[in-house]
């Protein structure tokens, strides 16, 4: 009698999760579609380290090193010069309307000033409500005054300005030394992916069963548990598996995104990470009761893993609750472990404090899930 | 000798929350039987089949089904049950012959290709097996979703209320197709509706409110509910009907086509008063043996009064 655990039986769960998956062209055409949308929109569309922002100068001293300070600001990339401005008001003004990002204000004598020694302002007024965006190029300026300065001011003049001496500000940017926000984000965004798909397409797959009402023949024939639980999830840890490729192709070719690290390390974490979205994928299917509640769980899941992990903002800038909650996230983990591998050539000995931590996060999602899972309609 | 029982369950209980919705329920079906269950909506005839088949674990009652235990041995049962549901629940997006493969490997039948192949003619379906089952129309969603719980040959198939929503035509064909499963020794209890239905059954049992309210032969039915029935034909037979409510010993009226059936449990009362009435004329009366139908009618009237009572 085949009481125990069937293979066969598993295989025709696995042979028409697959039939079923190919027949859904939409969502298949998601699954594979989204790695590449989400990476163009992250990769491309959002930096934390924006250039070219329009810049207006109000200049009440024309001279060398005047149009030195420009011309040094100008390839400095961040800063593109869009027009001229006369007293403050205007500059205020151009700036509350959002015509500039920056007013460069170069004072009256300037020059003469600088020779003399008494360390005029150059003022930089920036539009700081979005701060990230200014941050950078705010950051950049005291470098382009003193490098304009030491090139406008050769001879005894160099003398003159270099009393104080002209300090450099020295930004030695780790792992990512040309500051593209696409190094930082690309990594990390392959954990928002597989989250938001393997969570939700595992819940839909399941809750779809129960709302159809085909939960009820499939669990009235011999069927066990685990003949169900693995048939329906490994179709989708190959679609991890393929949306990850896909992903990873396009973020070398595209993004030029390094891979220093070793390739087990990543492994491993990868698959702890799949199957732990998976796991919370199936708890969240014993919970919901229809499609509509298992995506809105689903998206209550993701949401964490997108703002609490690390994956936008620092983690250790965050208050010390959403800490908490972020070490529960699986994304947080792998998102470590991922930037670690990938940027940083870590191996698995490197990653293995997260190793660890998402192996206890996916025994602990995984128990749940089976306490909850119900071979009756109970 | 009788034959062996195929369920033989007593005591069957099932709450959901505070509410009982199916109470002490007894059930006795032997092999080869077809059981007609028959109550109104919500009355548990739906909870009662899936505890039959384990798909509900009951709250109380023990008993055997296909001499397996039903509390403990539901896995040993789902081998040799066919369940139907009252909704399609084969999969819409899989087509026809994946739909029985499927459910064949589930049951690990042997030879399936061919035992599949073999559906699909008797389907009538042989030339459409590539077509997605969810683009059948009712009637042959039904015959499909019957054919796949017979892939794997079960002694007992339990249907629930199998022909709701399908054309005279198709239930006709489908009740020969299970007189002939059990003739061939399959034991089938159906829920249903339906009376013309309920006639075709060897066993009748009756559940209203969770709780068994008669059962027996389909024959003996009206004469264990004890009624006794007039029959009266003739003009004004709207009129009529209107006078002999909550006339002396008059249960029921009930229209049957061109005739009224009047029925009661009192039928010395209830003589008197049809004899009042024809002695005025203008129909003409006859007594008849009370039938299925009007048993029924009146079990249903009685769960009615239930029902209101339990919403106030």
């Amino acid at each position: 009698m085949s009481m125990g655990f069937s293979i066969s039986r598993f295989l025709a769960v696995l042979l028409k999760e697959f039939i079923q998956m190919r027949r859904d062209r939409v969502t298949f055409a998601m699954m594979i579609g989204l790695p590449i949308v989400q990476l163009m929109l992250f990769g491309f569309a959002i930096n934390a380290d924006p250039r070219h922002l329009p810049t207006l100068v109000e200049v009440n001293d024309e001279g060398p090193l005047t149009r030195t300070l420009l011309a040094g600001m100008e390839t400095s990339g961040y800063f593109d010069f869009v027009g001229q401005v006369r007293g403050p008001e205007a500059g205020a003004e151009a700036l509350r309307r959002g015509e500039a990002n920056f007013v460069i204000v170069i004072p009256d004598d300037f020059a003469r000033d600088v020779v003399r020694g008494l360390s005029p302002s150059v003022l930089v007024a920036a539009d700081a409500s979005d701060p990230s965006a200014v941050a950078g190029a705010a950051a950049a300026m005291s470098g382009i005054v003193s490098n304009a300065v030491a090139q406008t001011l050769t001879g005894p003049l160099a003398q003159a300005a270099g009393s104080p001496p002209p300090f450099d500000v020295a930004v030695h940017r780790a792992y990512n030394p040309e500051g593209r926000t696409s190094t930082n984000i690309v990594p990390g965004l392959l954990a928002i992916i597989l989250s938001m798909t393997m969570v939700m397409i595992t819940a839909v797959a399941i809750v779809k069963e129960r709302e159809r009402g085909t939960m009820e023949m499939l669990i009235s024939t011999p069927v066990r548990p685990a003949e169900v639980m693995l048939g329906k999830i490994l179709p989708y840890v190959l679609v991890g598996y393929v949306q990850t490729a896909v992903f990873m192709l396009a973020a070398f070719a595209v993004f030029d995104v390094p891979f220093t690290g070793g390739f087990m390390a990543f492994f491993y974490g990868f698959n702890l990470f799949v199957l732990g979205n998976l796991a919370l994928g199936f708890l969240i299917s014993t919970v919901a009761h229809n499609q509509m509640q298992a995506m809105q769980l689903s998206f209550f899941t993701i949401l964490p893993s997108i703002l609490l992990s690390g994956f936008m903002f620092p983690f250790a800038g965050m208050p010390g609750w959403a800490q908490t909650i972020g070490t529960a996230v699986p994304a947080t983990h792998f998102i470590r472990l991922i930037r670690k591998v990938m940027l940083k050539g870590a191996g698995t000995i490197d990653v293995s404090p997260e190793l660890a931590a998402l192996g206890v996060i996916v025994l602990v999602i995984s128990l749940a899930a089976m306490l909850r899972y119900r071979q009756t309609l109970d | 000798m009788n034959p062996p029982l195929v369920i033989d369950v007593r005591g069957l209980t099932k709450r959901f929350g505070d509410k009982t919705v199916v109470d002490h329920f007894d059930i006795a079906v032997p092999r080869g039987a077809i059981y007609g269950f028959l109550g109104p909506n919500g009355s548990g005839k739906t909870t009662t089949i899936r505890m039959l088949c384990g798909l509900l674990t009951p709250d109380g009652g023990e008993g055997q089904c296909l001499e397996f235990d039903v509390r403990h041995e539901a896995p040993r049962i789902k081998t040799q049950v066919g369940y139907m549901t009252q909704k399609f629940s084969l999969y819409e997006d899989l087509t026809i012959r994946e739909n029985l493969d499927f459910v064949a490997r589930m049951y690990g039948v042997t030879d399936r290709r061919s035992r599949v192949s073999r559906a699909l003619e008797e389907l009538g379906l042989a030339d459409r097996s590539g077509q997605l089952a969810g683009t059948l129309s009712g009637g042959w969603k039904q015959r499909l979703a019957l054919a796949a719980c017979l892939i794997h040959d079960p002694k007992l198939l339990l249907l629930d209320e199998p022909t709701a929503g399908v054309d005279p035509k198709a239930r006709r064909d489908f009740w020969d197709e299970i007189r002939r499963l059990s003739k061939a020794g399959v034991t089938v209890l159906v829920s249903t509706h339906y009376m013309d239905e309920a006639i075709q059954c060897d066993f009748i049992t009756y559940i209203a409110y969770g709780k068994k309210l008669i059962d027996g032969r389909a024959t003996e039915i009206p004469t264990m509910v004890g009624l006794s029935t007039w029959r009266a034909e003739g003009a004004n037979l709207v009129a009529l009907e209107a006078a002999l409510h909550n006339q002396p010993g008059v249960a029921q009226v009930a229209r049957f086509g061109s005739a009224l059936h009047v029925s009661g449990t009192d039928a010395d009362l209830l003589e008197t008063t049809v004899r009042r009435f024809e002695a005025e004329g203008g129909q003409r009366w006859s007594k008849v043996p009370a039938g299925l139908e009007e048993a029924f009618i009146y079990l249903m009237a009685g769960a009615r009064d239930n029902f209101s009572r339990d919403a106030a």
